[in-house]
This record gives structure tokens, sequence and C-alpha cells, in this order.
């Protein structure tokens, strides 16, 4: 039943699925699972002594989940206390105001800095998805001379400190007159990027090679094969790589603080940039105003981690996620 | 030579390899490169010219309004001059330092922690990784405020214990320690890489050190740590390459237009002078020849943490 026409596409592949350190991404879901998890470390030779270090541990753990919760806690708390209080380091808001939040949409275009950074997030992460599927794609299934070399080169390019290509690159999108929009935010994702062509090609590596055997039969196209058969069996790739750079595009500031000059086109973290050194640590003093909007700016984060949470903790488990 | 019972895939390696044909070849080949051209376009525009430019531009004098003036290797002279790099360099270094075995340290106990917890590991796992999801710009207001010497969370919290807090935000000897807690506020993805490595050491190595009478420390040290070697390795580069080029933090809380003053020499990190001398002094030139240091450094530290890493490193699929 094999097919040659696509069986010898597999042959001796010159990159092993060694990745970077251990960061390989595992199979999809339609392969067999390798080692199911919870094995036998919990096999049942457990004393009374155990149940004791179980709990102990349990209780670490909840303080320290304290610890690392509580400053976001706090963030939120402090945008509905007033002035006064913004310090006063409670949970609870002595006097519960939502004046802030009123007083940060009068002094800040805030709305518009949303839908500013929302637009380039959008922009950002679906442009960077589809190019990088394309690429990882023609690295995945096709075989050809110089897909070794090329390759390497495609990882290489990821130990480049982003400061080398900073200024030449501004200098590009400065020569087309583009500084000063949101262009030069998204429009490089149009040609993929390193990280998430390794990440989908180790994914594309782990589909079953039936499907496209009895589409080549077909008389398939190479497009219909990929857009039709290769990315949608490889939706939770996809969708991480959607997750990882919505991440990375919304929170991002140097950039912004590179490109954009007129208050209007700002990002959220530039606006809250902008808003620390007007109300914060300009002098002003009114921190309330600076917690608000830092709200604002983290809050839709939070909700991207909950809405992709399987992906986000499967994803950096098994891809070492983006630094 | 019929499929084995595995899975076929995509990837997997077969030997066998049929001569085939150059048509064939060369089409696969032009389907391929259609599928590649995003990333070349990509690569020749935004990667090697930049590099070449980049080369150039530290040669140069260069302040986007004028043409570039060739000038030799002043701005390389410079450099070694300049106080500044030499007090940004400083400061980069001891952040680094400091940062890089604090926030190992801390992943991998979490990730020792979570890997003893059961089945609850998976809603703590959750919980340290929510902050990561917070802007570096949200971040460093955070830390002005729970560092603040006087009303800050964490002097208060010192304060329960006797300990009389420093002035995290303002006093030079303690802002580097600052940014490294915050740091470590965000070490949630280490921690899950960690954990994941944890998870996929062999439960016989344990029986076996159990039935040699290991304590836990021992077989953390003797079977956890070797075993865990390639995952550890990987968090220490990339926080390394990553604590090198640390910016919007300190950039946030420390600089800009609000705040000229106090603190900011000891939180003055490279990153932070090279994006200075180049688009607040619009010096390019030598902003490039500040960004080409900053790649041999970071080059130069990685190739030694990697020739170490080949004797105290050991990868489980090696045979």
């Amino acid at each position: 039943m094999t097919t040659p026409a696509v069986a010898d596409r597999s042959g001796a592949d010159e990159h092993p699925e060694e990745g970077i350190g251990a960061a390989v991404l595992g199979p999809p879901p339609q392969a067999p699972v390798l080692a199911p998890a919870g094995t036998s470390r919990e096999r049942p030779r457990r004393r009374t002594g155990r149940i004791a270090l179980r709990t102990a541990v349990v209780a670490t753990l909840v303080l320290l989940t304290v610890v690392f919760i509580y400053p976001l806690v706090w963030l939120l708390s402090a945008s509905f206390k007033p002035r006064s209080d913004v310090f006063d380091n409670r949970l609870i808001p002595k006097t519960f105001t939502v004046e802030n939040y009123l007083t940060v949409w009068q002094e800040a275009p805030i709305a518009l800095w949303l839908g500013n950074t929302l637009v380039v997030t959008a922009l950002a992460a679906v442009t960077v998805t589809l190019t990088s599927a394309l690429v990882a794609w023609g690295f995945a299934f096709y075989r050809f001379r110089g897909r070794g070399p090329l390759f390497t080169l495609v990882l290489a390019t990821m130990m480049l400190p982003g400061a080398v290509t900073l200024i030449p690159t501004f200098l590009i999108w400065n020569q087309l007159g583009l500084v000063g929009t949101n262009v030069p935010l998204w429009a490089g994702n149009l040609f993929g990027s390193a990280f998430y062509i390794f990440l989908l090609r180790q994914f594309f590596l782990g589909l079953p090679r039936d499907p496209f055997e009895a589409a080549m039969l077909d008389g398939a196209s190479s497009w219909t094969m990929f857009w039709r058969i290769a990315l949608p069996l490889c939706k939770p790739a996809i969708v991480l790589t959607f997750l990882f750079e919505a991440q990375a595009s919304w929170t991002d500031l140097m950039r912004p603080l590179i490109y954009l000059q007129d208050s209007d086109t700002f990002t959220i973290p530039r606006g809250l940039k902008a808003l620390v050194d007007q109300f914060g640590t300009g002098g002003e003093s009114q921190w309330e105003v600076v917690v608000t909007a830092g709200v604002l700016t983290t809050v839709p984060m939070i909700l991207l981690f909950f809405l992709g949470q399987r992906y986000f903790v499967d994803g950096v488990a098994t891809t070492g996620s983006k630094g | 030579m019929t499929a084995p019972s595995t899975l076929r895939t995509l990837g997997g390696t077969s030997r066998r390899r049929r001569p085939a044909s150059t048509t064939r070849e060369r089409r696969e080949r032009r389907t391929a490169l259609w599928f590649i051209s995003p990333w070349i376009v990509g690569f020749l525009v935004f990667t090697a010219w930049p590099i070449i430019y980049s080369l150039y531009l530290s040669f140069t004098d260069y302040d986007v309004i004028n043409d570039p003036q060739m000038v030799g290797l002043e701005n390389y002279q410079r450099v070694l001059d300049d106080p500044k790099i030499a007090l940004s360099l400083r400061n980069t270094l001891v952040y680094t330092a400091l940062q890089v075995p604090a926030y190992v340290l801390v992943a991998l106990t979490l990730a020792l922690l979570l890997n003893e917890a059961g089945r609850s590991a998976g809603f703590f796992r959750t919980a340290f990784f929510l902050p990561k999801m917070t802007p570096p710009v949200a971040a460093g207001v955070l830390l002005l405020l729970l560092f603040n010497g006087q009303y800050g969370i964490v002097n208060e919290v010192l304060g329960w214990f006797g300990i009389d807090g420093p002035a995290w935000t303002t006093d030079p000897a303690w802002i580097k320690p600052g940014l490294v807690l915050l740091s470590l506020w965000s070490v949630g993805s280490s921690v899950i890489i960690l954990l994941a490595a944890l998870r996929d050491v062999p439960t016989e190595l344990y029986d076996a050190a159990r039935v040699d009478g290991a304590g836990y420390w021992r077989r953390t040290v003797s079977v956890t740590i070797p075993m865990i070697s390639g995952a550890l390795f990987f968090v220490v580069v990339i926080n390394t390459i990553g604590a090198f080029q640390i910016f919007t933090e300190a950039y946030t809380a420390y600089f800009g237009a609000g705040s000229s003053s106090y603190s900011n020499d000891a939180a003055l990190f490279y990153v932070i002078y090279l994006f200075q001398q180049g688009f607040e002094f619009l010096e390019m030139g030598y902003a490039s020849a500040m960004a080409w240091l900053l790649f041999l450094i970071i080059m130069a530290v990685t190739a030694v943490q990697l020739v170490v890493s080949k004797r105290l490193v050991h990868y489980q699929g090696e045979r």
C-alpha cells in the first residue's frame, strides 16, 4: 500500500528531531501519545510520611501562588481606590471608586490606544501565522537540494540580537515614509519569523503521511494539500503561533517608542509609558491614573491567556516559548 | 520493507530512496521555493541587508538627515573611551550575573515543588504562568509601586520580620536587585519547561536510586539534575541572552520624559544606552558600532556556555 511517490519524500532527513535543547514539539493529536502522563511516579509505595510531605508541598505552593498573584490583584484593586489610598496595600479598597477610569478616559485617548493596539496585534499575529506556516510547510514536506543549509540559516537568524538590525530596519521604514504609522509594527511579519517557522515545521513533521498520499493520488494541488489538509491537522500549533505573537505584539514597547510619534497613533503600552512620564515619575504623582491605565493594558492579556490557556501552557512546555 | 506498525509521519526517516527523475525533482524544488519565498524575501530585506548596512554604518557618522560620513574606526575608538559604555556594560553584567542564577534557581525550585504536588500541579502551574502575561511596561509600573521604599508592599512584608527594607527604586545600590526580583515574577514559562523535563525522567532511575538508599536530596542532585540538564541549559542560555538585552522594565521605571533625575545611572543598561544614542541623539553610526559590540559579547558568552555545557549537559536521547 505504500505509495513511493510520497514515501521517498520522508527520506533520510538531515535534521533529526533534536531542535534546540529539549525544545521539540510533541506529536499532533493524531499521533499516538508517546509517554502517557503520570506513569508511575505516584506508585502506591507511599507511607504516612508521604502524605505529610505532599501537604507541606501544597501549602508552600499556595503561599507562593499568593506572592505571584498578589501584584495583579493589587493593581486591579488600586485602580478602584482614590488617590490617597493607592499606596495602602489593601486588596479590597477602603473607598471604592470608578472615578480613576473616568479620569484616565478624559486625560488620554485610551479607547483609541486600545483600538490601535488591537489592529496592530491582529495584523501582526495573522500575518506571521500564515506566512510562517507557508514557509514551514515548504521545509517540512518538500525535499530539494540546499534544504538543510537553508533551514540552518533560518535557525541562525534566531541567534542574532535584535539590536544589530534595529537601526537599518528603522532606516528602511523611514525611507518608505512609514515611520509614524503602525505599518513597521506588523509588516515585517509578512515574511514569517524564524522561531515560528521552526515550531510549525516540527509540528508538520509529526503529521501522518497517509492523507497526503491519498490526496496526491487524487491529483490534489500543492496548495490544496497545504491549505485543506496540513493546516487543519496542525490547528494546535497554528493557534499557539497566533497566541504567542499576539502576546509579543500587544506587549511590545521598544518598537512603538521608535516608530510612533503622534499620541493618537500610540499603542496601549506606549500610551502607558507616556502616562508614567506625565502622571507618575514626571512629578504630578497621580499614580491612580497610571495604575488604571496599567489595568487596561494588562487585562486583555489575562483574557487572552484564559482563552488559550491550554495552548499556552502546553506550547511553552514543548517549545520553550519565545524568550 | 512494509511500513512498520508505528505511524508513518512526514518527518519519519526511511532509508529507502528512489532516484527521482530530474524533472520531478525540479518541479518539487520550484514548489518548495514558492512556499519558502516569503522567508527568503524577508531574510534578504530585513536580516541580510540590515547586517551589512549596520556594519557599514558603524564606520560612519550618520544622523539620518545628512548623508553618512565615513569616519573609519572612530566609533569603535569612542566605544572604548566612552565612560557611559563602561558604565552600561558594567550595569548589564552585574544584572546578568545576579539575574540568571537567581532566576534558574527559583525556576528549578518551583518545578521540583510542582513535580511533587500531584494533581494540583496544573492549577499552580497556571498561577505561576499568569504574571508572564503582564506587559513589561505594566511590570515596570508595578516595580515602582510595589518596591517603593516607603509605601511598597515588599518593604511592608519585610517589616513584619523586623527588616528595614531598602529604597529599592531610588538607592542606586538596590536598583538592580529590585529589577532581578521583578524578573523572578515572570519565571513561569521556565518553570513549565523544567517541569516538562522533570516528567520525562524515567521512573526506573528513581526506583534504582531508592533501592540504593538515596534520599530525596541525593536523588535530586545525582539523578534529577543530570537528567534535566538539557532543559536547564536551554533556560540558562535563553535567560542570559534575555538579561543582556534588558530594556522595557528598566526604561519604563527609570527613563523617559519625566525622569531626568536620580537613579538612572544605576539602571543605564546597554540596550537602553544604545536606544538613547540611536533614537534620542540620532547617533546612528555610533549606535551601530555599539550593536556590533553587543553582538560579539553575546556570541562569546553563548559560545562559552556551549563549551561548558558539552561537559555538563546530558541529553536523554544520546547514546
